[in-house]
């Protein structure tokens, strides 16, 4: 019996290493539990079924010394990352067929350090949604309460690893994907900065937003996962060059300083959720940080702005679905017709929305009203950001304005649902690092959370203040 | 926007609706009009966007791919002779 809970990538590796268990012991004990609890929480859409030859593959590097430290380390991966010759449906009816016929980067990253990846999770169709109830496969639950939703779009990387059905996990972040199903499952999210991790391979919804963000249980397996993925990739043209990623800051330590925007959530938290939130600043504040008050005003206007750039991308990207080369496809008397008949059977609810949203956002007579108006909103939020960042380490806020709600609650209110991620969109519209840390637990037992963002290509200190925090807040 | 304006989005985006899916539609597109309309109010003065993107190059020569022919010719919906087999546009 291998103690999944207290495990860390570290841990496992330590245990690889002096022979306590091998790799394919490992996995087993991991597709018990799978076994024992996917059917109701539903994290995997699929287990792969070649696992366990992957871990025999891994325990070769342990033979042969080539061993690094994410081999072996099993992981789950979002449904909208290729893994070739494997389906890849990005939650969504139009992909139900497809399979990868290559490897995103990321994925070839993984393989090349030997991880194992045990299976595609679960996620609001083509990653639209906070709940992770948009999937065309079914719901995610949440697993400190399964009435509850585990959050979204990557619901089932973060219930893979709040549940123990695997390690470590990917998500991809176009508004919040990962740190908000991080803070309803107890987890650590980061989403890195824009054009950090290559974006290759990765079925895009709003390309100038995403990002591969990787969950964990501590902020140091969430570390060591972005460090192995976090370089230049000449496949993705978005992708930051080397020399473009200086870490000029070095860590100061006990006097940084956090900037808080109050104003931004003076209205519309939760009363436990500030609570906590506050209580997180005043043990900061003891530990030596300083605590500034400070003022965003365009960014209050940063998930309105994401709501117009957002489907603006989602209707371009998606136009390449049309059941013509790959995916689902109905017949029609014409090319026009499997086109509309392909589109109408093959999104979802929320898909067909964004699309004809972004259609209408884009159009002639109302281009300028929408579109160009979010797009220079964007360049304030992002100009008063990086301003900021000169007199303070880092911005703090909750994670979410709640914790995990019901399922169901939010899902004919698309507007109610897009608020979830109120204190997500700046970091994905500025392309500024952010990092969900759990912070502590509501009456229900329900986890919370708290959100670091850092300058550009500052993971590294998110990552220290990160662990500051973990030992501030103590065991959970 | 009305049932009209949904429809000729739909067009637009290729996308077949029934009557009782364009309504629910309509009904969303308001709640979500009326909350990003917001934007409209908000003073921004003269902004030119600093886009910080600039074209990537590379050498037009042939590389290895992990895809082949095959693998992508398998998953077309239709095909015939290793083409990909579509209805007749004209």
């Amino acid at each position: 019996m291998i103690d999944l809970k207290n495990l860390t990538i570290e841990k496992v590796h330590e245990g690889l290493e002096s022979k306590k268990f091998t790799c394919r012991e490992l996995v087993q004990e991991y597709l018990k539990n799978i076994k024992e609890k996917n059917t109701e929480l539903f994290a995997y859409i699929e287990v792969y079924d070649d696992v366990l030859n992957q871990a025999d593959e891994a325990q070769k590097k342990f033979e042969n010394s080539t061993a690094t430290l994410l081999t072996g380390i099993p992981f789950a991966i979002k449904d909208n990352i290729l893994f070739k010759d494997h389906k890849v449906s990005a939650g969504s009816k139009i992909l139900e067929n497809y399979t990868a016929v290559y490897d995103s980067t990321v994925v070839k990253e993984l393989k090349n350090e030997g991880a194992i990846l045990i299976g595609r999770t679960n996620m609001d169709e083509f990653a639209m949604g906070s709940s992770t109830e948009t999937s065309a496969y079914g719901v995610s639950r949440n697993p400190y309460d399964i009435s509850r939703v585990p959050g979204g779009s990557s619901g089932g990387s973060a219930v893979a690893i709040a549940s123990d059905m695997a390690l470590v996990s990917l998500g991809t972040e176009t508004c919040g994907s990962v740190r908000q199903p991080s803070s309803f499952c107890g987890l650590v999210g980061l989403k890195p900065t824009y054009g950090a991790v290559s974006r290759n391979g990765v079925i895009a919804m709003g390309n100038s937003l995403d990002q591969v963000s990787p969950f964990g249980k501590n902020v140091r397996d969430v570390e060591i996962v972005f460090n192995a993925l976090s370089k230049h990739d000449p496949m993705d043209s978005t992708s930051v060059t080397d020399e473009k990623r200086n870490h000029k800051k070095i860590s100061s330590g006990a006097t940084w300083k956090i900037g808080v925007p109050w104003h931004l959530f003076e209205k519309g938290v939760d009363p436990e959720v500030m609570n906590s939130f506050k209580e997180s600043m005043e043990k900061l504040k003891n530990s030596g940080c300083g605590i500034v008050d400070i003022k965003l005003p365009y960014s209050k206007y940063s998930l309105e702005a994401y709501y117009i750039i957002m489907p603006a991308e989602v209707s371009t990207n998606l136009s390449r679905f049309d059941g013509m080369r790959y995916g689902f496809s109905e017949k029609g008397d014409n090319l026009a017709e499997v086109y509309k008949k392909s589109r109408g059977k093959g999104f979802g609810k929320e898909a067909r929305r964004r699309i004809l949203l972004g259609t209408y956002v884009l159009s002639h007579g109302y281009y300028d009203a929408y579109y160009n108006k979010a797009t220079k909103i964007r360049e304030k939020i992002k100009e008063e950001t990086i301003e900021i960042f000169k007199n303070v380490d880092f911005i703090a806020t909750p994670t979410t304005p709640t914790s995990a709600f019901k399922l169901g609650e939010k899902l004919d209110d698309p507007v109610a649902m897009y608020l979830c991620d109120i204190f997500a969109a700046s970091a994905n519209l500025v392309g500024t690092p952010a990092m969900a840390i759990p912070s502590g637990k509501d009456k229900n037992g329900l986890p919370l959370s708290i959100q670091f963002t850092a300058p550009y290509f500052h993971e590294n200190l998110l990552f220290e203040i990160g662990k500051k925090f973990e030992g501030l807040r103590g065991d959970l | 926007m009305n049932i009209k304006d949904v429809e000729n989005l739909a067009e637009l985006a290729k996308i077949d609706l029934t009557l009782n899916e364009k309504e629910q539609i309509l009904k969303d597109m308001g709640g979500i009009l009326e909350y990003i309309k917001t934007i409209e109010g908000v003073e921004i003065g003269e902004v030119k966007p600093k886009y910080s993107t600039y074209n990537i190059w590379r050498e037009d020569k042939i590389e290895h791919r992990d895809f082949s022919k095959e693998s992508i010719i398998k998953q077309f919906p239709d095909s015939q002779d290793n083409f990909l087999k579509v209805k007749k546009i004209l």
